[in-house]
Formats: C-alpha cells, sequence, structure tokens
C-alpha cells in the first residue's frame, strides 16, 4: 500500500460507512416480516426507481460495459441497449399484472397462478441459480477493484462487501435496502457524470486527438464472423430484452410499489435513470482508446482518472469513481442477497426453523446462506469475465422465467405441466449452454456462437414446449386462472378492499 | 324513538340506471371467473392491453431489431459519420435512450386509458368515468 492507494481507500471506506449508516436509519422503519420482504408495498416511484436503478446498475455495468466497449467496439453497445430496452419489455408485459398478482416471490406468482407445488419448487431452484451466477462475478470485480484501487488482496473485496451486504440485509431487510440503494444510484450516477465531463474537457484542451476516422470493426454493431456473428448479436439481443424480467432482483421490486399504477410508473423513470446512466460508458471507452495505451480494458473506468488528470484532482477522481464502483457492487449484492433471501425463507429456513422463531430469523437465516454460498464460489473459481457470466444469466431468465411469466400473465391455457416442462427445456437447454461457456469450452464458428448466445434458440424452445404441453394437457387448468387473470389485469380502482 | 334522517346519496351519475355494483366482485366470484358480462369486459380489456403491448414490441422489433439486419447487409455504414462519430455509436450509444424512454412513456398513457375506460363500463357509467382523476401526465420526471 504506498500513497497512491490512498484516494481508493478513503472512497472504500467512506462508502461503506454511509451504507452502513443509511441501512441503520432504515432500520427504524423494519419491523414486520412484510418490511423485510417489500418494504411493506408503500414505496412510492420516485424512491423505487431509484431503489431499482441503484440495484440494477451492477459492477458489469459500472466496469464491464467500458472495458468491453473499447476492446470489442459498436457490437458490445447492445449491452447496456439490452439492460435498458429489457425493462421497456418488462413494462408492456409484466410490470403492473405481476404486483396486482399480491405475491412476494417468483416462486409465490408460480404457485399462486398454476395452484402446484412442483412448479413452485422448480421456481425457487431456478431463482437461487440465477442469483448466484449473478452474485459470483459481482464478487470477483469487488476483488479486482479493490486490488487495482488500494493494492489489497484479491481475497479482501469479496469478504469486504459479502459483510457490508449482510449486515445490511439481516439488520434492516427490503426497507433498509431501499434507501441504500436508492442513494447508491446518485452516488454511482454521480461517479460516473463527473470525472466523464472533466476528462471529456481535458480531452477538448489537447485539441481533440483521436477524433474520427475509427476501424470498421470497431463502428459495426454486429458480432463479427458473419452468418455466426449475426447470429450471435441477434441471440444476446434477445436474451438481454426478454432476460431482465425474469431477474430475481428486478422482480421482486414490483411488489413494493403500493399498486399497479404506480408500478407501471415506476419503470417509466427507471427507463429514464438508466438510460442517463448508459450515455456515459462509452464516453470512457471513446477517451480510453485514446489515453488508455497499456491499462487493462476491465479496470479502464478506474485508471483512466489518473491517467490524463495530474496531481490532486486526478486523486480526487480516482476517489470519486472507486466509491462509485465499490457502491455498484454493494447495491446489486444487496439486492440479489434480499431476493434469495426471501426465496430460501419461505421454501427452507422458515421451515426448518418453524414458527416458533418468527419470520424475521429465519429472514436472517436464509440472507447469510444467500451471501456466503456465492462468496465461497467467487474465491474459489477466478477470472469469469463479469459481463459474460451475467450475460448468462440473462440468458437463463430469458428462457425460463420469461416464457412463464408472460404466458402466466396472458394466456389462461397455461397449465403446471406444461410449466414444469418448458422450464425444463429453457433451463436445461441454457443452463447447459451457461456451464459449458464458464467451463471455457468454446468452439469456433457457430457451434461456438450457438453454445455462447443460446437465447435464440432456447427462448423459443421454451415458449414451443411450454405451450404445446399446456395444449395436450388441457384438462389440468387450473380451475381458479380465469379468475386469477381477472385480478392481474383489474385496476386497483375497482377493488374495494385488497389484502394483497 | 324515531328520528329522521334524511339520507343524500353522493350525487355520482345523475343519470345512473342502476345501483352502482363492484362487478369485478361478481366476476370474481364466479367459478372459473366465467361469468357472462364480467367475462366480456375482460376479454376486451386482456385484448385491448395485450395488442398494445404487442404493438410497442413489434415497433421494438422493426427499429432497434432491424439495426444489425442493416449493418450485415450494409457494412459500408460503419464508416458513415455523424458530428464526427460513427453512426452505429450515436444511434445506440445515445439516441436509443430517449426513444426507448418515449415508447414507454407512451404506453403507459394508452394502457391507463384502457384501465380507465374498462372501470368505466364494469361500474356501469357510460363514458365519464373514463376522463376525470388520472387524466395522466405519465409519472415522467
Amino acid at each position: 500500500m504506498s500513497a497512491a492507494d490512498a484516494p481508493g481507500l478513503v472512497a472504500v471506506v467512506l462508502v461503506t460507512v454511509v451504507t452502513l449508516a443509511i441501512g441503520a436509519y432504515g432500520l427504524r422503519f423494519s419491523r414486520t416480516t412484510s418490511d423485510f420482504f417489500v418494504a411493506s408495498r408503500t414505496v412510492g416511484p420516485r424512491l423505487n426507481a431509484s431503489a431499482i436503478g441503484g440495484e440494477y446498475l451492477s459492477a458489469a455495468s459500472f466496469l464491464g460495459i467500458a472495458g468491453l466497449l473499447l476492446v470489442g467496439g459498436a457490437p458490445m453497445l447492445w449491452y447496456p441497449v439490452g439492460w435498458t430496452a429489457g425493462y421497456l419489455v418488462l413494462l408492456v408485459l409484466v410490470a403492473a399484472p405481476m404486483r396486482r398478482s399480491g405475491a412476494y416471490t417468483l416462486p409465490d406468482f408460480a404457485e399462486a397462478r398454476l395452484a402446484s407445488r412442483a412448479v413452485r419448487s422448480v421456481c425457487s431452484l431456478l431463482v437461487v441459480g440465477i442469483g448466484w451466477l449473478y452474485l459470483v462475478p459481482q464478487f470477483e470485480g469487488a476483488g479486482l477493484t479493490l486490488r487495482t484501487a488500494v493494492g489489497a488482496p484479491e481475497w479482501a473485496g469479496p469478504l469486504i462487501v459479502g459483510a457490508v451486504v449482510l449486515a445490511n440485509v439481516t439488520a434492516g431487510g427490503m426497507r433498509s435496502i431501499t434507501f441504500v440503494q436508492a442513494f447508491q444510484y446518485w452516488l454511482k450516477l454521480t461517479a460516473l457524470l463527473v470525472p466523464a465531463a472533466v476528462l471529456v474537457a481535458v480531452w477538448w484542451g489537447d485539441g481533440r486527438p483521436g477524433s474520427g476516422g475509427g476501424d470498421a470493426a470497431w463502428s459495426v454493431p454486429v458480432a463479427p464472423g458473419g452468418g455466426a456473428g449475426l447470429y450471435a448479436t441477434y441471440s444476446l439481443i434477445i436474451g438481454l430484452f426478454l432476460g431482465t424480467m425474469g431477474l430475481p432482483h428486478v422482480v421482486v421490486r414490483f411488489y413494493t410499489n403500493p399498486d399497479g399504477r404506480q408500478a407501471r410508473r415506476t419503470t417509466v423513470v427507471v427507463l429514464a435513470l438508466l438510460g442517463f446512466f448508459y450515455l456515459l460508458p462509452p464516453i470512457y471507452a471513446g477517451l480510453g482508446r485514446v489515453y488508455g495505451e497499456g491499462i487493462r480494458s476491465d479496470v479502464i473506468v478506474l485508471e483512466l482518472p489518473r491517467r490524463m488528470v495530474e496531481g490532486v484532482g486526478g486523486d480526487v477522481l480516482t476517489g470519486l469513481v472507486t466509491a462509485g464502483a465499490f457502491a455498484a457492487f454493494l447495491s446489486t449484492c444487496s439486492g440479489l442477497a434480499v431476493a434469495i433471501a426471501g426465496v430460501l425463507t419461505q421454501d427452507v429456513t422458515s421451515r426448518v426453523l418453524g414458527e416458533r422463531r418468527g419470520g424475521v430469523a429465519a429472514f436472517r437465516v436464509a440472507a447469510v446462506v444467500a451471501v456466503v454460498v456465492p462468496l465461497l464460489g467467487a474465491l474459489a473459481v477466478r477470472n469469469v469475465g463479469v459481463a459474460q457470466s451475467v450475460g448468462l444469466a440473462f440468458a437463463v431468465a430469458a428462457s425460463t422465467f420469461c416464457p412463464l411469466l408472460v404466458l402466466g400473465i396472458w394466456w389462461r391455457g397455461l397449465t403446471a405441466p406444461g410449466a414444469l416442462a418448458g422450464l425444463a427445456a429453457g433451463g436445461v437447454g441454457s443452463g447447459t449452454a451457461a456451464l459449458l461457456t464458464l467451463a471455457g469450452y468454446s468452439p469456433g464458428g457457430w457451434p461456438g456462437a450457438v453454445l455462447g448466445q443460446p437465447a435464440a434458440w432456447s427462448v423459443p424452445l421454451a415458449f414451443v414446449v411450454m405451450i404445446g404441453v399446456s395444449r395436450l394437457t388441457a384438462s389440468r387448468r387450473p380451475a381458479h386462472a380465469g379468475r386469477f387473470l381477472v385480478r392481474l389485469h383489474t385496476p386497483e380502482t375497482l377493488r374495494s378492499a385488497d389484502a394483497g | 324513538m324515531v328520528e329522521r334522517v334524511r339520507v343524500t346519496g353522493p350525487p355520482r351519475h345523475p343519470a345512473a340506471r342502476r345501483p352502482a355494483v363492484d362487478r369485478t366482485r361478481e366476476l370474481r366470484d364466479q367459478p372459473d371467473g366465467t361469468g357472462a358480462v364480467g367475462q366480456l369486459y375482460l376479454r376486451s380489456l386482456l385484448r385491448e392491453q395485450l395488442g398494445l403491448a404487442a404493438r410497442v414490441i413489434v415497433l421494438l422489433a422493426a427499429t432497434l431489431g432491424s439495426v444489425p439486419l442493416v449493418f450485415h447487409l450494409a457494412p459500408e455504414l460503419g464508416e458513415r459519420e455523424v458530428l464526427g462519430l460513427p453512426v452505429a455509436w450515436v444511434l445506440l450509444g445515445g439516441l436509443v435512450h430517449p426513444f426507448l424512454l418515449l415508447l414507454g412513456w407512451r404506453f403507459v398513457r394508452r394502457a391507463e386509458r384502457n384501465e380507465q375506460v374498462f372501470a368505466a363500463l364494469v361500474r356501469g357509467d357510460t363514458g365519464d368515468g373514463a376522463v376525470g382523476d388520472g387524466a395522466v401526465d405519465g409519472g415522467t420526471p
């Protein structure tokens, strides 16, 4: 550790302290189980949208995108576009009905809709699986950031992030996390916006070197490799556009809205917040091409300020981006931990602990499990690309929860056997491709594209199987399907008293 | 002892031909949710909302979805520049975000209008309940 590490260290300590302090403030309001799971459904659109933005903009967005753009050029622009457009698809297909379903979690929704314990269990497994697939790279990114910023050993980042998240989640659940995450959105935006503005000014002052005349590969938004590249690009788009609605920490946020109408409005504000944030990473990538000679692409956001601005100014900007990156890990990990812990509480720990100990104790035990398992995973497995592994989590979510939600909300013909068959087809298909890719198996050409980007075949497969088997088992349509759809699509103004 | 009490209902619908029943209750209380009237209303609301969602998604596919194909067929577009930046970066790094926001905002307005019309139908109003409290500022910042 040296003097150069000071700004990063100060930033990390500050973010940690403020996060714990806001969490403690939120604690004053957290009393009941409903507070812990869904903040008692009282979060208005502005606060909730900031919290969703804070939770959603993970390490992959804050650090990963700029690095990917720097190396891969325009084809990588689909990541930020897809992460935003996914919210639009979620808005039009599931936002309001999801809130009106009155369920706490995805498995709750599945069970309520299909009246099947088996579907519920499969959904719980998927939530935990997708959540952990998403958490591992976050912890890894935390290790990378701390090593770059303060020269800490690589295991330090995951441990610190894990400890802070656990402290906040077990103390206050969703209620305190909502305040923390709303704060973290604005912190992340500031931490990327201010340095970007300064760096652009520096670049302008230097006489705008390198503007114009990029090479073709950097400015064509299709992956290289002819037909296979075109397939891979479309598959990535499908996975990102449809996967957002299936991410456990995204869906659970819709239950914290007061009603369906607010859920929709929240989503529109989220579109604005995300769009504004995603204007920034391309700026870092562009400047990185000019000034970033010799910097590792995945830490370009952290290193560029010091490279371009000397002295105290550079230190302050470095501290700022480090704070933003650290906030990114904390907020996304917290959101995932709450979502996974919510499912584990209902399906595992509250049964093991029994009613006697109460829901809050069960939630706390579940949160420990939800954080510790992927933490160990991150310490054991190294060097999975953050954005790639997050991309695969999207593909699995798009191939499982997307068909389940879309058909469950809009088609009364869905049956439990149909849902199970579809989840199995989509989950096994995309999951196998994801595991093979993570294990490092990547043949070239078409086989590589088909395995590396499974969404284009696994999503239609899941839909077809789900619809086909449901039609074959039409006699097993749940008796209450019609009534349930009424509930999902009826505006709240028509309801007398919704126990929710 | 009888006290004379003057009962005045709120003059909600001067021309109300029938008492305002909560027909969603009637609707929900039907086995299968297949009560004749409610079923008809709900089917129409579902169709409206699904059609609206489908239109947004088709629009999204036709615009953003065509970008890779267009660039695949005409890679020389990559050399075009707008304001000194490659055209793909201007489109996908900048303009796409206000476009998505606009689509979302318009969707919310239409979806809320559909629900107001449905609510008016169920309550037995003819029309004027559809205007009023939620005349929609879209909820955008």
